[in-house]
């Protein structure tokens, strides 16, 4: 990350500081406040109970919705909890960071009345928060099977994976590129989001299954090939997610001030101190999904003054949902529709701002210290003989890839939706999958237990 | 806007709206503020014989019955009658009853099933100038274990004979509380119309355990690490006793005697209700034990607003109105066919009528509409039974719709026929055999 305060004309200005630590941390608090037990109460007693619940069936990893708010609603938190994880081990994450105005509060039927949505995400969090707290466990490891699995990638996908096939009885070994386990929701989520190092807590809780060893700091393609690990183990779950960020395609771009979006909220999820993060204070956002929206709100949230986000398509084309359009407008950001960038504005190799050809009126100029890419992200090539679609790893419905005994899931598979919540799916498809193809020519009597009822 | 006067056994009054005798009504400084709001009467907490005052319990007198909102529906009290000195009271009904001329002061009674000890109170309070007796034949805690309260309205002989004294022995009117905790309400009903009694108010409180609290494996409240059943009262009982007044309210033996209607009344609608089945007046506590006094104001606004939208000019066109639509089961219809409809508008389509139809009625809602999720009934299964309209949660969008006379009725393939046949005509019936 570059850390120059400004140019020696003083022309742009990046800056640590631009807000006391204290400042940053009350902007950095929770997003939403959770329910404490008699809201909890409150809003469980809400939901209709629906039958066939559109709630339920929205929800990519199919949570029993109706059913754990109604034990909220009994007092029963833990049994709620149970419930969510049994499908989702990552209901924690995903209550927090589900845009769940597109999915389960969508659905709600709740819509058709005045009072909107049961709020479905707050009533996962607590169930899931109050049996963190009170250190309930709901899984037992199934007898050791004696077979060994690979799993490529400590993030939402692969943990998925790795917790069932543990449950399941199998040994895991995990890959994991970066020092820590989390995946997106350790570098990649935005820090309001996931307070008080909810993912590090997470992952612990997941490990704490057995069964499960992580090696850090081994890349999958550089360190070992996909063809080590078949060797080595006796099934590989792919769930690398999407390492190289989509460049501009611009001169320049190598220019002090232009700066990958994940790249920096990568460094923001780990700073020590938020202060300490250089800010510009006009800051350009390029992209019309979650990172874009997620990058230029905690911009705004360190002190940017001035922060736009440009996106080539229109409001009703963007990837980020209209709840997180109207986030960001509500921190003070600026977006513009319909607009591409042209040309880097440069001086000395820093940048000064950037020109946009716009479709629907005249080109502009943003005056710019920093420019973020939040255009998405690519799969680092594995040259692993893989079948690619779209330039991601193509599956079967039970997450199998071109290969026998590799599957693949998460970000990194074609036809994903870039949702932690669809990676745990994922997960948990393929370490089914994986279990039934490890297990299917041993008989019926000497089989793992299917995972226990939490 | 509608004058509410009421005119209850000869006492008049700005309004049918009494407190219940009750905690809110034990002693002038409450009810001064109760008139204060609007109250058109009151019936004084339970007095007791000369003597040492009884004593209460100094632990939990009151429990609770809670919605997840913390809406109070049903309450429950072991409090026993005053427990304030006889003189004390006599007093301040004397000196409330100047101050207040044109509402209501009737002095609740109880005391033993002595002819004496009738006789004795019943100078006193005459003395003070009350409006009227009511007579405590309902309290189902304590004072019952010492054979008064509900032990003496449990025994149709007793609640004639008591009757018959207060009427000998006074001048003033005669009203008789009775308890629900009977299996026939009427009979007792009946014993205070020979007894020759004014009047009857029901229901007093019902007997209840309000809880476990199952972490210490006790029943709850509890008065140290012990409980004893209360009397039940709230929105929860109103049903019960609805139910009770109109039983009594359509009964010849009881000779349309006046009834003061009592159990979880809390709204103008509700008392509405209550006097539509037969009741003279409503009488209240719960909500005002929820709420304080205040809640009058709306009561009186709202049911003279009602009277003025029903085009009634006073309250005697309302009592009674509904009494004629309550009858026996035997004289229902069974030629009257409803079917439920599910108007698609309003359907928010979250199923609950499907799957209670499905798991515990008829079967008679289908899920697809088109191929898609949607719920329509099937004509075919559906018996009107209305339990999809209770458990849908917007309102009116499931009614029942009435069947014309020569409209097929699906479900059996028979035309609907216009010939009103009740059960006693029915050949079914094994009573018709032969018919």
């Amino acid at each position: 990350m570059n850390t120059t305060k400004s140019n020696a004309k003083g022309q742009t200005d990046i800056a640590t500081a631009r807000l006391s630590e204290q400042q940053c941390h009350e902007n950095f608090s929770d997003l939403h406040q959770p329910f404490n037990s008699y809201g909890a109460l409150v809003e469980a007693d809400r939901c209709y109970y629906c039958y066939d619940a559109p709630c339920q069936t929205a929800c990519p990893t199919g949570i029993n919705v109706p059913s754990f708010i109604r034990m909220i609603s009994q007092h029963n938190a833990h049994g709620a909890a149970g419930k969510i994880l049994q499908e989702n081990i990552m209901g924690g994450t995903c209550a927090r960071a589900c845009p769940v105005e597109t999915l389960c509060e969508q659905a709600c039927v709740r819509n058709h009345e005045e009072d909107g949505p049961v709020r479905i995400g707050l009533l996962q969090r607590y169930a899931t928060d109050k049996a963190s707290q009170d250190q309930v466990e709901f899984f037992t490891r199934a007898q050791s099977t004696g077979y060994s699995v690979a799993v490529v990638g400590a993030g939402p996908a692969g943990l998925a994976c790795a917790h069932r096939l543990a449950v399941l009885g199998h040994d895991v070994l995990v890959y994991e590129a970066q020092a820590k386990a989390g995946g997106l929701n350790e570098y990649g989520l935005a820090a309001y989001k996931m307070v008080d190092d909810f993912a590090q807590r997470e992952v612990d809780m997941i490990l704490a299954i057995g069964g499960i060893d992580i090696k850090y700091g081994v890349r999958i393609g550089t360190d070992l090939s996909l063809a080590d690990l078949q060797v080595k183990h006796d099934a590989v779950f792919i769930g690398s997610g999407l390492g190289q960020s989509r460049s501009l395609g611009l001169a320049d771009e190598a220019a002090q001030g232009v700066e990958i979006a994940v790249d920096y909220i990568h460094d923001l999820r780990q700073a020590e101190q938020l202060s300490d993060l250089p800010v510009g204070r006009r800051v350009v956002v390029i992209g019309g999904g979650m990172t874009a929206i997620d990058i230029a709100a905690q911009s705004k949230l360190l002190g940017a003054q001035k922060v736009t986000i440009v996106y080539r398509r229109g409001q009703e084309h963007m990837n980020a949902s209209d709840h997180e359009q109207s986030f960001a407008l509500q921190h003070g950001i600026r977006i513009v529709f319909w607009a591409q960038p042209e040309k880097l504005l440069v001086q000395g190799k820093i940048l000064t701002g950037i020109e946009f050809a716009s479709t629907q009126g005249d080109n502009f100029t943003l005056q710019a210290d920093v420019v973020f890419k939040a255009i998405g992200q690519m799969l680092v090539p594995l040259d692993s003989g893989l079948t690619l679609q779209g330039n991601r790893i193509q599956v079967d419905a039970q997450q199998r890839s071109s290969i026998a005994g590799v599957w693949a899931g998460g970000d990194c598979i074609a036809g994903g939706d870039d949702l932690a919540v669809s990676a745990v799916q994922d997960g948990k498809v393929a370490a089914q999958s994986i279990h039934h193809s490890l297990t299917a020519n041993q008989s019926p009597s000497t089989q793992p237990n299917q995972p226990s009822q939490p | 806007m509608i004058d509410l006067k009421s005119n209850f056994i000869g006492i008049v009054t700005p309004n049918p709206f009494w407190l219940a005798s009750a905690p809110p009504t034990d002693k002038a400084y409450n009810i001064n503020r109760a008139f204060e709001a609007g109250w058109g009467g009151v019936m004084w907490k339970t007095l007791g014989e000369a003597g040492p005052p009884v004593v209460n319990v100094s632990g939990p007198r009151y429990g609770a019955w809670h919605g997840k909102d913390r809406s109070l529906m049903g309450f429950n009290n072991i409090e026993l009658i005053t427990d304030r000195s006889l003189d004390i009271n006599l007093e301040e009904i004397r000196q409330v009853k100047k101050d207040w001329p044109d509402r209501g002061v009737v002095v609740s009674l109880m005391v033993p099933c002595e002819e004496q000890a009738w006789k004795d109170i019943l100078m006193q309070v005459e003395d003070t100038g009350a409006d009227g007796i009511e007579l405590n034949f309902g309290c189902p805690h304590g004072m019952s274990e010492r054979g008064m309260g509900a032990a003496v309205g449990q025994v149709p002989e007793y609640v004639e004979m008591v009757a018959a004294w207060c009427k000998q022995y006074s001048q003033m009117p005669v009203i008789v509380k009775l308890t629900p905790n009977i299996t026939d309400i009427r009979t007792s009903a009946r014993a205070a119309v020979r007894g020759g009694a004014d009047a009857v108010s029901m229901i007093n409180t019902i007997n209840s355990v309000m809880g476990v609290d199952i972490d210490t494996m006790r029943m709850s409240p509890t008065i140290g690490e012990q409980g004893a059943h209360g009397g039940y009262c709230g929105p929860a009982v109103k049903p019960i006793a609805m139910h009770m007044v109109s039983e009594v309210a359509r009964d010849a033996e009881c000779g349309g005697i006046p009834i003061s209607a009592i159990g979880g009344i809390s709204t103008w609608r509700d008392t509405a209700e209550f006097m539509a089945l037969g009741a003279t007046n409503v009488q209240v506590c719960t909500a005002v034990m929820t709420h304080g006094f205040s809640i009058v104001e709306d009561m009186i606004d709202g049911l003279s607003r009602c009277l003025a939208d029903k085009n009634m000019t006073c309250l005697e066109d309302l009592i009674g109105a509904a009494v004629p639509s309550v009858t026996d089961w035997s004289q229902l219809n069974l030629n009257y066919v409803v079917k439920a409809e599910i108007d698609q508008d309003l359907c928010i389509k979250c199923g609950r009528c499907y799957i209670v139809c499905e798991d515990t009625s008829h079967q008679a809602i289908s899920t697809l509409i088109n191929g898609a999720r949607g719920f329509e009934v099937i004509d075919k299964e559906c018996v009107g039974c209305n339990l999809c309209v209770n458990v849908c949660p917007v309102e009116n969008c499931i009614s029942l719709r009435e069947l014309k006379p020569g409209e097929i009725d699906e479900r059996t393939g028979m035309p609907v026929s216009s010939e009103y046949r009740n059960w006693t005509q029915h050949p079914n019936n094994p009573m018709n055999a032969g018919g």
